[in-house]
């Protein structure tokens, strides 16, 4: 009687103990901490969609068997965006071959991008003798679906392409043609037949599917439906990315949380943002946009803060690489959204890479770099007494 | 229409057919056992109990395990299981209970005649999801020093692999340098030589072997790393090597029975298809393996120590990306320290342990070529546990697993924890 009951006790204490064991294992960050998760509100089958797209982002590695290159750079998506964070030099990629705004002439020597990996028993690209070039590391790819969802009409009303308030700023869209399997979005504008394109560092794309097509082809070697061409042999071959994976990691990257702001109410982060409206700041890295209809009702008609406008700026001689993309000239680059610079370390393993190539390893070493239309800012943040620069760095590192 | 061979060349249906095959087999030597011996008094058939816990040296646990004689059939039979419910979170995400049965090991072990014996090992993993022979081999004694042993077997690398069936540990998950750094009961296509020497308290022991190996899986698959499990998956290896050259393993150990067991092995070859028709496709490329494995009982406290350390260097292309490592290496160590020895829930021999084991790998050794910063990729495990043994065959394991595992850039350690319970035993 006694083993039984003994034996019966240790039972029932396992049992117990398995009900509540959940609370002995690790927990769940804060989700302002977390660059990676999905919106609120979206409807179920919106979020089988986002798991569909997370899976294909994050877990689906391509080898030589099932695509990869002959020639590439990354092996999968998730390779450059660690925690869908900003990316590393590791990863860096390096565009050449077109320093104005006449299009690459390096397109027959493997332009516009370099693919400098490439499988076993094949050679990479080099750089070919007289291209001008830039690299380039992944950006933080959250809350890019509220991004796409800004209206055209916004884009164009924050542009000054003269100066006319005479402030030094004179944003201007990137207006490039459209490849042949992107439709123009509703409600889009068009000048001599080109359209605002918004994503990448030169605001090259025209939207996430474009801008996930071109990845697939130029960074994995994967070819696609839109992107047919394998970019070792240049000729056409099979799809080797179902349309309905690049469908599902779009809705993926459309539906990714834009990223929350921690110590809102610490007084140094309400100072320090006050500092980065007084200094100038604001004029290119606008606080607030507003999305406009959106199918997915998560992200349709909000406010969001993402400080960018989504506009080319001349940001001087000293982030002149002398390579250029579509109508942007070669020292004009899009403004870069700061929302999640204060996670960047976390998906950086542990420094900063600040800038289009990660040669900032600071905030303060990024706003020296800063010049042409930002030279104004820069003066007067290094003219801020050390408090307040402090007090602007914890702002920013708060985004 | 498709031929019957045709039919055959399918890979699902060839599958299909080789579990059909071996389930037949295996249905046909109880059908056997049961006619033959239907009008015999049960007592005939005799449990060869071994005590698994302590044996002779790592290179004999193929043989030491317990086998269900019957008479004086040549023909013993014997086996393993193991199942477990865990519930485990990874930052704060867990999949809830799961309750997982491991795998269940057959051998059926045979002296076809003098100084001539043959023992398989075939394995069902996940509820029949896998299933694979993991030893088949004939080993013909010329002397204890010289013995030659062919077939299916398995690679002498570290001493988890050769010794890895479940009733032997207090810990329900294998090592992770034992799974997810080299393969898991690697085993292939091979022949070689092993011996032995006695000599009062010292044991020497060896083993060389050359086999089938390795393929460009290992720097070309979805775990995005240099992963040589993967090489696992082709089923083509028991058949061709897919470099054309023989993987090496030799193992040299030796034992003293107050100090306890060193051994020190190493397993190396070319790993990729250089040349396929004869046409040079690719330079040769070689992985190779060093480890060392240690055991030891310390004196009065009985406390149990077994450690093993494995470093690897793979010839990866330089035209390649570093995420996929040239170096790796990794190892474990567990501590057991029975508590209690004596009667307890009326079984005569029970044993309660107390144990826990400490695990490190790094799949991607350096540092980044771009920034000079380490390169991450690693993990490092502790797992307390508790074991109660009824009997020297049979353990109940309650674990607790705390790991931090980086990822390739040295970004903060995802955080993983959880209970596992379970219980192995052999039969």
């Amino acid at each position: 009687m006694k083993k039984i009951s003994i034996a019966f006790i240790l039972s029932l204490v396992v049992l117990l103990g398995a009900e509540s064991c959940s609370k002995l294992e690790p927990t769940l960050p804060k989700n302002a901490d977390l660059l990676d998760g999905s919106v609120d509100g979206l409807s179920s089958s919106e979020n089988q969609q986002f798991l569909s797209g997370d899976k294909a982002f994050n877990d689906l590695v391509f080898t030589p068997e099932t695509g990869l290159g002959p020639l590439f750079v990354a092996t999968s998506c998730g390779s450059c965006h660690t925690g869908d964070g900003k990316g590393h030099p590791f990863t860096e990629l390096t565009r050449f071959g077109q320093s104005d705004s006449n299009g690459n002439s390096f397109l027959a020597q493997g332009g516009p991008q370099l693919q400098h990996r490439a499988i076993p028993g094949y050679t990479p690209e080099n750089l070919p003798t007289g291209a001008t070039f830039s690299k380039l590391i992944a950006p933080v790819i959250t809350g890019l679906g509220f991004l796409e969802s800004v209206s055209d009409a916004d884009i164009l009303a924050m542009a000054d392409p003269n100066d006319a308030n005479s402030d030094g700023i004179s944003g201007v869209p990137n207006w490039v043609s459209l490849p042949s399997y992107i439709s123009p979005s509703a409600g889009a504008i068009t000048q001599n037949g080109k359209y605002i394109h918004r994503f990448g560092k030169k605001a090259s794309s025209y939207n996430l599917f474009h801008q996930t097509v071109k990845a697939y082809s130029q960074d994995i070697g994967i070819t696609s439906l839109y992107e047919p061409h394998d970019t070792y042999s240049g000729l056409e071959s099979d799809p080797e990315v179902s349309s309905q994976i690049i469908q599902n990691v779009v809705f993926y990257l459309h539906t990714l949380k834009a990223p929350v702001q921690r110590n809102i109410d610490d007084a140094d982060v309400i100072q320090g943002k006050q500092i980065f409206v007084n200094i100038g700041c604001v004029s290119c890295h606008k606080e607030s946009l507003t999305t406009s209809y959106s199918p997915i009702a998560a992200i349709s008609n909000k406010v969001f803060h993402p400080y960018t406008d989504l506009l080319l700026h001349d940001m001087g001689e000293s982030l002149n690489d002398g390579y250029t993309e579509g109508g942007a000239l070669s020292y004009e680059w899009r403004t870069a959204p700061l929302w999640g610079l204060g996670l960047a370390k976390n998906s950086q393993g542990g420094e900063l890479f600040l800038l289009h190539d990660g040669r900032a390893k600071s905030i303060e070493g990024a706003l020296n770099y800063h010049g042409g239309e930002a030279v104004v800012a820069r003066t007067n943040f290094f003219n801020l007494s050390d408090t307040d620069r402090k007090k602007l760095v914890k702002f920013l590192e708060s985004l | 229409m498709r031929t019957l061979y045709q039919r055959l060349r399918s890979k699902k249906l060839q599958q299909y057919c080789f579990k059909i095959i071996i389930q037949s087999f295996f249905i046909f030597c109880l059908l056997a056992f049961n006619f033959s011996y239907s009008q015999i008094d049960s007592t005939l058939l005799k449990r060869v109990s071994r005590d698994t816990v302590k044996q002779g040296m790592n290179m004999d646990a193929v043989y030491n395990r317990p086998f269900l004689g019957l008479g004086k059939s040549p023909v013993s039979i014997g086996g393993y299981m193991e199942a477990n419910w865990q519930h485990i979170g990874t930052n704060g995400v867990s999949e809830g209970h799961q309750f997982q049965f491991r795998r269940m090991t057959l051998f059926v072990a045979s002296g076809i005649g003098k100084r001539i014996k043959f023992l398989s090992e075939i394995e069902l993993e996940e509820g029949g999801k896998e299933l694979g022979i993991e030893f088949a081999a004939i080993d013909f004694e010329f002397h204890s020093l010289l013995n030659l042993r062919g077939g299916i077997i398995m690679n002498p690398i570290g001493a988890f692999n050769q010794n890895h069936d479940g009733p032997k540990w207090e810990f329900t998950d294998r090592p992770i340098s034992a799974t997810q750094l080299l393969p898991a009961t690697w085993s292939n296509t091979g022949f070689g030589l092993y011996g032995k020497q006695y000599s009062k308290n010292w044991m020497f022991g060896y083993e060389l072997y050359l086999s089938g190996g390795f393929d460009n899986s290992i720097i070309a698959n979805t775990q995005n790393k240099t992963f040589l499990p993967e090489a696992k998956k082709n089923p083509e290896r028991f058949e061709e090597i897919a470099s054309g050259l023989p993987l090496f393993t030799g193992k040299m150990a030796v034992k003293n029975k107050k100090i306890g067991e060193l051994g020190l092995s190493y397993m190396g070859g070319v790993y990729n298809t250089f040349q396929e028709d004869g046409i040079v496709l690719d330079e040769k490329r070689r992985v190779d393996v060093f480890a060392i494995d240690f055991n030891s009982t310390l004196p009065k406290l009985n406390t149990f120590i077994t450690a093993e350390w494995v470093n690897i260097f793979v010839q990866v292309p330089t035209t390649y990306t570093q995420q996929f490592g040239n170096r790796q290496q990794g190892g474990f160590i567990d501590i057991v320290q029975p508590v209690l020895r004596r009667k307890m829930l009326g079984w005569e021999k029970a044993v309660l342990n107390i144990a826990c084991r400490f695990e490190y790998v790094d799949w991607n050794v350096g540092t980044f070529k771009s920034t000079g910063g380490n390169i991450g990729d690693q993990l490092w495990s502790v797992m307390p546990a508790i074991s109660f043994r009824p009997n020297v065959q049979t353990v109940f394991r309650f674990n607790y697993r705390y790991m931090q595992q980086k990822d390739i850039l040295n970004n903060p350690p995802s955080l993983t924890g959880g209970f596992i319970a379970g219980l192995s035993t052999y039969f």
